[in-house]
C-alpha cells in the first residue's frame, strides 16, 4: 500500500537525521577516547586535573540546583497561584537566560567582579575574589539554569488550577501546610523533571564559564573547560576520555529525563 | 486603591497564603541573578560615546560575524523545521519499534554538554574524521568552514522544533484530518492544507528558539569555526576574542547588540505563544 | 436575619459582577442563588465565602460583620464545583483535613469523621483515593469534608453541575435531605431552575449582578416581580400582540406579554368549555417529552408551546384545534402584571 511505504520512508529519514546528526558525535567521542586503549583512558579521567575538575563541577551544579530549585518554586507559586498586574512581563524577565547568549552570561559577571566592574574595589576591600573564582563560576552557571525549574512547574501548576489550594486554605491550612500536602504531590514530577534538566545544563555549561573561570588547572577549571584545555593542546584521546564521562553523564540524564517525563505524563492522566 | 494600578501587586482577594513572600523572594532573585547583572551592561557603556560604539559594532570584522551567525543560524534553522516537523510527526503519528527511543534522543543535544558536542562534530567533520575524509574525497571542506557552524547550529536546534511542534500535533484530533479526507482531500492536501497551518505557529515559535539559540550558541560551534576573521568567526567569539584582550567596552558594546537581538526574539515568541494559546483555548 | 448582605458591589476590570447586591437569610433556610451563567451568582457566593473581597459593602453572618475576616475564620464549609478534592489523599483524610489543620485529637477527628462517612453512606470506601469514586461519590465526599469541622453556613457553588442527568436528581433530593437532617444553613449556585425549585427552600434571582427577585419558589413563578423572573422561571415565549388573542385587550404601558405553557389548554374544536375565550389555531409540531406531549401551535400567525398530558385525546400534526389561554404576564417598564382571560367567568381552574 502507499500509505505504508511513505510511513516506512518517514519513518527511516527520521531516523537516519538522528542518527547521523545526533547519535554519531556520540560515537565520535566514545571510539576517539578508547582508540588507545583503556589503560590510556583510564589514565585520562583519573588524572589529578581531570577529577579536580570533576569535582568544581559537582560542586557548581549542587549550589546551582538548590538556588534555581528555590527560586522555581517561589516563582511558580508567586505566579500560579495569584492574580496580579505584570504576570505575563514576570514571565517574559524570567526566561530571559535562555536567550542571551552565555558569553554574555559569563561577561556580565565580570562587569560587575572584575577589574573594571563597580562591584570591584568592595571585594577588594573584603578580598574576595570571584571573577576568575570558583564563586564566578558557580555565579555563571546559576544565570545559565536559572529558568529552568519554574519553566518546568509553571505550566504544571497551571493547568492543575487553584481548587485544591484554595479549599484547604479556606479550611484553614496554613502556606507551609498547603504546600507540602495538597500541591506538592501534584508537582513532584514535574519539579524532578525540572531539576534533571537544570542539572544536564549545569554540568555541561561552557561559554559562560569560561568566560569567567581563568582556566586555572586544578583551581577554576570545570571539566568542560578541562575538555577544551586538553582539546586545544591536540591530546585528542584525553580530550576525549573525559568528555566520554560527561557523555555518561549526559546519557544517564537522558534516560532518567525519560524515565520522569513518562511519570508525568502518567500523573496527568 | 492606588496601590492597585502598581504592578507585582496582587490583585482581587484570594484566601492561598504566600504571595508576599513568594513574590518577595521571586522578585529577589530575579533582580540579583538576572537584571542587575544584565544592567550592568548599561551601567558600562554609560562612560562610553555613541560614536565610539557604533564603530565597535558597526566595525566591518563585526559586521562579518553578524552576517556569518545569523545565515548559519538561519540555514541551520530551516533545516530543523523541516527535519523537526518530520520527527514529531513520525513520533506522535506512526507506531514502531524504537519509537519510545528515538523520542528520548531528541533530547540529546540539551543533555550533552555543549563542549563534548563541539570537539565530537569538530573531529567527525574534520578531514580525518568519519565523515569529514569522505567528503574531502571531493574537495569539500566542513570543519573550520560555515557548512561546520551551520551543521553545529543544526545539531544543538533540533530539539527546540521538535519539542514546539509535538504536543500541539499530539493535541491535533486525527479526526480533524480523517474529516478532511471523507471530504475528499488528498493525502498531501490533507497535509499541507490542513495539518500544517495548525502547525505553523508552533513551528514558527520552534524556528525562533533555535534560530536565538544557534546565535548565541558558543560551546558547540567554537571548535569547528575555527575563529578565522570575515569567514568562520561569529559573533559570540568576537565578543570572546575582545574580552581576551581585556577591551571591556568593545566586548559589552557587542553584547548589547545580541542582548536587544535577543529581546526581539524573545518577544516575538512571546507574541506567538499567546497565539498559541488562544487558537488552543478556542478549539 | 442569619446571613445579611449590604450593598454589595464587584467589579472585576470593566465588568460590573455585583451592583448593589442585598438580601438576608434566614436561619436553617436552605437558599438557591439562581440565575444564568455571568449574572453574578457565583461572586455572591465567593464574597461571603471570603474568596472575593467587595469593592463596597457589608456582610454579616450570625450579626458580626465579616468583611475584614479571613476566609478561614468566618465558619463556613465550602463545596466547590468541582469539588476540589484533594487527589493525593484518601476519602478519610479528604473529610478530615479541616480537623487536622485545627490541630483536633485523634480520637475526636476519627469519630467525627465515621460519622459524616456514614451520613454520606461511603462505609468501608474510606481508604478510596477520589478517582476510584463516581462522580455522585465525589460529590458526597466533598459534602462531607465541607461539613467535617462543623460550619455554621454551608456554600454550594453548583453542586450538581459535574454530574450526569440521571443521578443528579437523585442526588438533589439526597442533597435536600441531608442539608435538612444536619440543620445547617445553606446556600447553592445554580443555573437550573428546575435544580432550584425542587431543592431549595427560598430563590434568589440574579441577573447582571443584581437580584432581581427573592422568595419561594411557588412565590417568584406565580407573582414574577420583574420582566426576567417571569421569562426566566418556567418555560415561556415571549409575545407582542397579546391583544390579538381571545380575551386579552392591550393595556396601556404594557408593551409585551410572557405565556406559559402551562397557561394554554387545547382541545378538540367541537369540545371546547370556553367558545367565547377561545380561538382556533393550527397544530403545527408534536414532540413526546417523555411524560407529556409538547404542542407547537400556529394561532394566527403567533406561535405558541402547550403542554398536553398523554391520557388526554391525540392531536394530529396539521390539525385545527381550539386553543384556551387562561393568563398572561403582561411587562410594563417596571412591572409585571397577571393579566386572567376576562371572557371567562368562572374561577378557579388553575393548571400548572
Amino acid at each position: 500500500m502507499r500509505s505504508k511505504t511513505l510511513q516506512i520512508f518517514l519513518i527511516l529519514l527520521g531516523v537516519l537525521f538522528v542518527a547521523l546528526m545526533l547519535l554519531l558525535p556520540l560515537a565520535t567521542v566514545l571510539a576517539y577516547a578508547l582508540r588507545q586503549g583503556w589503560r590510556i583512558f583510564a589514565a585520562a579521567i583519573t588524572d589529578n586535573y581531570a577529577v579536580k575538575a570533576l569535582n568544581l563541577t559537582l560542586l557548581a551544579a549542587g549550589i546551582t540546583l538548590v538556588v534555581n530549585t528555590t527560586f522555581g518554586i517561589f516563582a511558580a507559586w508567586a505566579i500560579t497561584k495569584f492574580r496580579f498586574r505584570g504576570k505575563q512581563a514576570l514571565t517574559t524577565l524570567i526566561d530571559i537566560p535562555f536567550s542571551i547568549s552565555p558569553i554574555i552570561a559569563g561577561l556580565v559577571f565580570i562587569l560587575i567582579f572584575g577589574r573594571i566592574g563597580w562591584a570591584y574595589p568592595l571585594l577588594e576591600a573584603w578580598k574576595v575574589k570571584i571573577v576568575f573564582a570558583v564563586p564566578g563560576i558557580v555565579l555563571a552557571t546559576i544565570f545559565v539554569t536559572f529558568p529552568f525549574v519554574s519553566r518546568a512547574l509553571i505550566p504544571l501548576m497551571q493547568s492543575q488550577g487553584s481548587d485544591e489550594e484554595e479549599a484547604a486554605a479556606l479550611m484553614g491550612a496554613k502556606g507551609l501546610e498547603i504546600f507540602r500536602k495538597i500541591t506538592f504531590p501534584h508537582i513532584k514530577w514535574g519539579l524532578l523533571y525540572g531539576v534533571i534538566l537544570c542539572t544536564a545544563r549545569a554540568l555541561g555549561e561552557f561559554g559562560a564559564v569560561s568566560v569567567v573561570s581563568g582556566h586555572l588547572r586544578g583551581k577554576t577549571n570545570t571539566l568542560p573547560l578541562h575538555v577544551e584545555i586538553l582539546f586545544s593542546e591536540f591530546r585528542l584521546t584525553a580530550a576525549f576520555a573525559v568528555a566520554s564521562v560527561l557523555v555518561v553523564i549526559a546519557v544517564i540524564i537522558l534516560i532518567l529525563r525519560n524515565i520522569v517525563e513518562y511519570r508525568l505524563k502518567k500523573e496527568e492522566e | 486603591m492606588s496601590g492597585l494600578k502598581a504592578p507585582f501587586r496582587r490583585r482581587g482577594n484570594n484566601v492561598i497564603p504566600g504571595f508576599g513572600l513568594s513574590m518577595g523572594v521571586t522578585l529577589t532573585m530575579l533582580s540579583l541573578i538576572v537584571l542587575i547583572p544584565l544592567a550592568s551592561v548599561l551601567l558600562v557603556l554609560r562612560d562610553y560615546s555613541f560614536a565610539e560604539f557604533w564603530r565597535v559594532v558597526a566595525d566591518k570584522q563585526t559586521l562579518a560575524t553578524y552576517r556569518i551567525s545569523l545565515s548559519c543560524a538561519g540555514i541551520a534553522a530551516c533545516v530543523n523545521v523541516v527535519f523537526g516537523v518530520l520527527l514529531a510527526w513520525v513520533i506522535t503519528r506512526y507506531k514502531f519499534p524504537g519509537r519510545r527511543i528515538l523520542d528520548g534522543l531528541i533530547e540529546l543535544p540539551f543533555a550533552l554538554p555543549t563542549a563534548v558536542a563541539g570537539i565530537a562534530l569538530t573531529t567527525l567533520y574534520s578531514d580525518k574524521g568519519w565523515i569529514g575524509s569522505l567528503f574531502d574525497k571531493i574537495g569539500v571542506k566542513i570543519s573550520y568552514t560555515t557548512k561546520g557552524i551551520t551543521i553545529a547550529m543544526i545539531f544543538i536546534g533540533i530539539p527546540f522544533v521538535v519539542r514546539s511542534i509535538q504536543p500541539v500535533l499530539e493535541k491535533l484530533d486525527p479526526q480533524y484530518e480523517e474529516a478532511a479526507a471523507v471530504l475528499g482531500a488528498g493525502r498531501a492536501e490533507t497535509f499541507f492544507r490542513v495539518v500544517l497551518p495548525e502547525l505553523l505557529p508552533a513551528a514558527l515559535t520552534g524556528f525562533a528558539l533555535a534560530f536565538a539559540r544557534s546565535v548565541g550558541e558558543y560551546g558547540s560551534v567554537v571548535f569547528i569555526a575555527g575563529n578565522i576573521p570575515y569567514k568562520t568567526q561569529i559573533t559570540p567569539l568576537i565578543i570572546m576574542n575582545k574580552l581576551e584582550q581585556f577591551n571591556y567596552p568593545a566586548a559589552t558594546s557587542i553584547a548589547l547588540v545580541m542582548i536587544v537581538f535577543s529581546f526581539l526574539v524573545l518577544f516575538g515568541i512571546n507574541l506567538l505563544q499567546s497565539k498559541i494559546n488562544k487558537i488552543a483555548r478556542g478549539s | 436575619m442569619y446571613v445579611e448582605l449590604k450593598n454589595l458591589n464587584k467589579r472585576f476590570g470593566g465588568f460590573q459582577a455585583s451592583d448593589n447586591i442585598s438580601f438576608g437569610i434566614e436561619k436553617g433556610k436552605l437558599i438557591g442563588l439562581l440565575g444564568p451563567s455571568g449574572s453574578g451568582k457565583t461572586t455572591i457566593l465567593r464574597m461571603i465565602a471570603g474568596l472575593e473581597t467587595p469593592d463596597s459593602g457589608d456582610i454579616f453572618i450570625a450579626g458580626d460583620r465579616v468583611n475584614d475576616l479571613p476566609a478561614a475564620k468566618r465558619g463556613i464549609g465550602f463545596v466547590f464545583q468541582n469539588y476540589a478534592l484533594f487527589r493525593y489523599m484518601t476519602v478519610f483524610d479528604n473529610i478530615a483535613f479541616g480537623l487536622t489543620v485545627q490541630k483536633r485529637d485523634k480520637e475526636y477527628i476519627r469519630g467525627r469523621v465515621s460519622e459524616l462517612i456514614k451520613l454520606i453512606g461511603l462505609e468501608k470506601m474510606e481508604k478510596r483515593h477520589p478517582h476510584q469514586l463516581s462522580g455522585g461519590q465525589r460529590q458526597r465526599v466533598a459534602f462531607a469534608r465541607a461539613l467535617a469541622p462543623n460550619p455554621h453556613l454551608l456554600l454550594l457553588d453548583e453542586p450538581f453541575a459535574a454530574i450526569d442527568a440521571k443521578v443528579r436528581k437523585e442526588l438533589r433530593s439526597w442533597l435536600r435531605e441531608t442539608i435538612n437532617k444536619v440543620g445547617i444553613t445553606s446556600i447553592f449556585v445554580t443555573h437550573d431552575q428546575e435544580e432550584a425549585v425542587e431543592v431549595a427552600d427560598e430563590i434568589i434571582i440574579t441577573n447582571s449582578g443584581r437580584v432581581e427577585q427573592v422568595g419561594t419558589p411557588i412565590e417568584i413563578y406565580k407573582n414574577p416581580k420583574t420582566h426576567f423572573a417571569a421569562k426566566f422561571i418556567g418555560e415561556s415565549i415571549t409575545l407582542a400582540d397579546y391583544d390579538k388573542l381571545h380575551g386579552f385587550e392591550k393595556v396601556k404601558g404594557f408593551d409585551r406579554a410572557v405565556l406559559r405553557p402551562e397557561f394554554v389548554h387545547i382541545t378538540k374544536v367541537q369540545k371546547e368549555l370556553y367558545p367565547h375565550a377561545s380561538q382556533r389555531g393550527i397544530v403545527e409540531n408534536i414532540f413526546f417529552k417523555g411524560n407529556t406531549l409538547e404542542l407547537r401551535v400556529d394561532l394566527g400567525g403567533q406561535k405558541i408551546t402547550a403542554y398536553q398530558s398523554l391520557d388526554d385525546a391525540s392531536f394530529s400534526v396539521g390539525e385545527e384545534v381550539s386553543v384556551l389561554i387562561y393568563r398572561l404576564y403582561l411587562l410594563g417598564e417596571n412591572e409585571v402584571r397577571l393579566e386572567e382571560n376576562h371572557s371567562i367567568k368562572s374561577e378557579g381552574s388553575f393548571f400548572i
